[in-house]
């Protein structure tokens, strides 16, 4: 079911549902992640796939942490994200007492790039985490002394945007929003065209190179349409993954960050819960503990259809150039005059 | 919602877990200044890209721009010549059109993933998709071009064949320019960041092209329309590419500047600079330095489109392309913000 469109607007306001096309239709719903009680499990991953009948993405083995599964995309709906940082948690005594030997370095951490230390290393602890840049030896007092460790874990999953990007370009109508207030691709109906994989600010959707459609999460649909938890909320231990309706969540981790300030966490930031954001708001928001780079996630995500009335004018007016420079170009009457023209543009 | 039965003590309803302040139960007091996030630098996932990157092949995606652009510009000539009697120029403009539009159908169609539901483009219309008003505009430019060639070559039927010549040269310059707004409609920061100027990047080289279309189809005495057109295109093009990537973030301009879009672009501006020298030192004497200098333009054209394509490709796999820009515009922000209040958050 395809709402009315806004001309040239891809602004939904606070009720997207309602803003395509639903009249009546339940509470919006959303995932709410709350990266700080990740363990890391990846039972978000299997479930999301036993349910979903997603088909394998690849058994590769990265070398650069527990992530093996890389990012989101065609056959990756949920994606576990590892990241070690010489940070401390809160004030986490981490137990390492290992002053000479680094606890990243020792194990022969090394980077994607190769730039990383691969043995152990006794003096210049190499921080090459994510997160980390940072040459050999600048970890410092506070943050990142010799033996301060952390691990952020956090569950990545398709953020059902407010302002969809995908939504916005799809050309067939695939893409649809649902009644809970979701984005979802009709496979029936998808064409395989591309436009919003690269459409996504977030880089959640992509083909399937067998199938040649494009797939990605639905926030299971089908068993919302149950009344039913999606199965990556249903499934994980430590409530890490909160389903629900979007207002009552939004409060929860309001709530949530300001206990995780009292007890000292003062990383604790909300990503995407914001309405006034690039993307209005996500349907899936995140309690992230560092920068959302760190974490893979664009800072500043902004649906690229915000620009688009300004690029369809721009476009009417190199179209009315070309149109104009093509009338000029026959301007000079004689069939041979080789009067050159500069009317372009 | 997200309650779990499979408690052991009953504890239905009731999430401890939820609550859990991992590092709150301390062996060591930490004062709040240590405990401050550090000051910007670059960081990024293991390197990972951000965004995932096109799936549109080459040279499917970027040939169509090619070719749209050509058949496009190639109607406004055609209609031109059509209407100052210049019969081989009239007839070059509306058969390349008519050649171009239909091999980028085949080119459109063969990179869809399920190219026997192509006709879906047309199941809705929607104007925030640059797709589907493409799709809708090649709906009726395609069939128009078609019938404007294919009267010229017939001669059969001249007031239908003026009527979709005329239909072809309103909608073509739209054909030509509507592609710039496709990819810069994308969160892919070298086409979207640049979209102020890419309309008129493709519509430029897309005079370039029907230009030196022109120059090969027609004679020494029609062809000046079409030299003009070329030379003024290929001179847009080649300023015009350069204020794009100037306007650039460093981080986003490097794709242009990296493997294949900086072979394809380097080679655009010597090709489309030896067609414009040559357009201009003999189009209107030798017919086969004219051909030569259009050959050379047509080449111009298409490898700016590649070119662009490819640095599309470059920067949506470079974090630092996503990621810097937005951080810097999100620090900017924030200490706009702390100015007045000084309530400005990292």
């Amino acid at each position: 079911m395809i709402g009315p469109i806004d001309l040239l607007s891809s602004r939904r306001g606070p009720d997207p549902a309602s803003a395509d096309g639903y009249r009546e239709h339940p509470r919006r719903m959303g995932f709410f992640t709350d990266t700080s009680v990740c363990i890391g499990c990846k039972a978000c991953e299997v479930a999301c796939k036993e349910w979903n009948h997603v088909p394998e993405d690849g058994l590769e083995f990265t070398g650069m942490s527990y992530d093996n599964t890389k990012g989101l995309g065609a056959d990756t709906w949920r994606h576990v994200k590892f990241i070690e940082q010489r940070k401390p948690l809160g004030r986490q005594e981490p137990g390492l007492s290992h002053q000479l030997v680094s606890p990243i370095s020792f194990g022969g951490y090394r980077r994607l790039d190769g730039h990383g230390e691969p043995g152990p290393s006794r003096s210049a602890p190499n921080v090459a985490a994510p997160g980390g840049a940072t040459a050999p030896g600048t970890a410092t007092a506070g943050v990142g002394g010799p033996i301060d460790f952390r691990w952020l874990m956090a569950s990545d999953v398709c953020k059902h945007c407010t302002d969809a990007g995908c939504l916005d370009v799809c050309p067939t109508g695939a893409l649809f929003r649902t009644e809970f207030g979701t984005v979802v691709v009709q496979e029936d109906v998808c064409n395989g065209c591309g436009y919003c994989v690269p459409a996504c600010p977030f880089g959640v959707l992509d083909k399937r190179e067998e199938d040649g459609r494009i797939w990605k999460c639905t926030l299971c649909y089908d068993r919302l349409s149950n009344g039913d938890e999606p199965a990556c909320a249903k499934t994980c231990p430590t409530s890490s993954i909160q389903f629900g309706e979007l207002d009552e969540l939004r409060e929860r981790a309001g709530r949530r960050v300001q206990q995780l300030h009292d007890g000292g966490i003062l990383d604790a930031r909300l990503y995407l819960e914001s309405p006034d954001d690039g993307v209005g708001g996500a349907g899936a928001f995140f309690l992230l503990l560092d920068e959302p780079e760190v974490y893979g996630l664009p800072p500043d995500p902004v649906v690229p259809t915000r620009d688009l009335p300004r690029m369809w004018k721009l476009v009417g007016a190199a179209a009315g150039a070309l149109l104009a420079a093509g009338a000029a170009s026959f301007a000079g009457a004689g069939r041979s005059a080789g009067r050159s023209s500069g009317a372009e543009s | 919602m997200n309650e779990t039965e499979v408690t052991r003590e009953g504890l239905l309803h009731e999430r401890p877990g939820r609550e859990a302040t991992t590092g709150v139960v301390a062996g060591r007091r930490r004062s709040r200044e240590e405990l401050m996030v550090e000051p910007a630098r670059f960081q990024s996932y293991y390197g990972m890209p951000v965004i995932n990157k096109p799936v549109w092949a080459s040279p499917d995606i970027p040939g169509y721009f090619f070719l749209g652009g050509l058949a496009g510009a190639s109607s406004v000539l055609g209609a031109g010549a059509h209407l100052t009697g210049r019969r081989s120029l009239a007839r070059g403009g509306k058969v390349v059109a008519a050649g171009a539009i239909s091999l980028s159908l085949v080119a459109l169609v063969h990179d869809l993933g399920r190219p026997e539901r192509f006709l879906n483009m047309l199941r809705v219309f929607k104007p925030t998709s640059p797709m589907s008003v493409g799709s809708w505009l090649l709906a009726a430019y395609g069939p128009a071009a078609i019938v404007a060639a294919g009267t010229e070559a017939t001669g059969l039927f001249p007031a239908i064949g003026g009527g979709a010549t005329a239909g072809a040269a309103v909608l073509g310059p739209a054909v030509a320019a509507y592609t710039a707004a496709l990819i810069s409609n994308t969160a892919v920061p070298a086409w979207h960041d640049g979209h102020r100027e890419m309309p008129f990047v493709f519509v430029a080289s897309s005079a370039t092209a029907a230009g030196g279309a022109g120059l090969i189809t027609s004679t020494l005495a029609d062809n000046a329309p079409a030299r003009r057109l070329a030379v003024a295109g290929g001179t847009a093009e080649v300023v015009l590419s350069r204020a794009l990537e100037h306007r650039l973030h460093p981080d986003v301009r490097k794709a242009y500047h990296e493997g294949k879009a900086k072979k394809f672009l380097q080679a655009a501006e010597l090709l489309t600079g030896t067609g414009i020298v040559g357009a201009l030192a003999a189009g209107r004497r030798s017919r086969i330095i004219a051909a030569a200098s259009g050959a050379a333009l047509l080449a111009g054209s298409a490898c700016e489109r590649f070119g662009i394509f490819w640095a599309g490709h470059g920067s949506s796999m470079d974090p630092a392309a996503t990621i810097t820009p937005q951080r810097e515009r999100l620090e900017a922000r924030s200490s706009r913000a702390a100015r007045p209040g000084g309530t400005g958050r990292g």
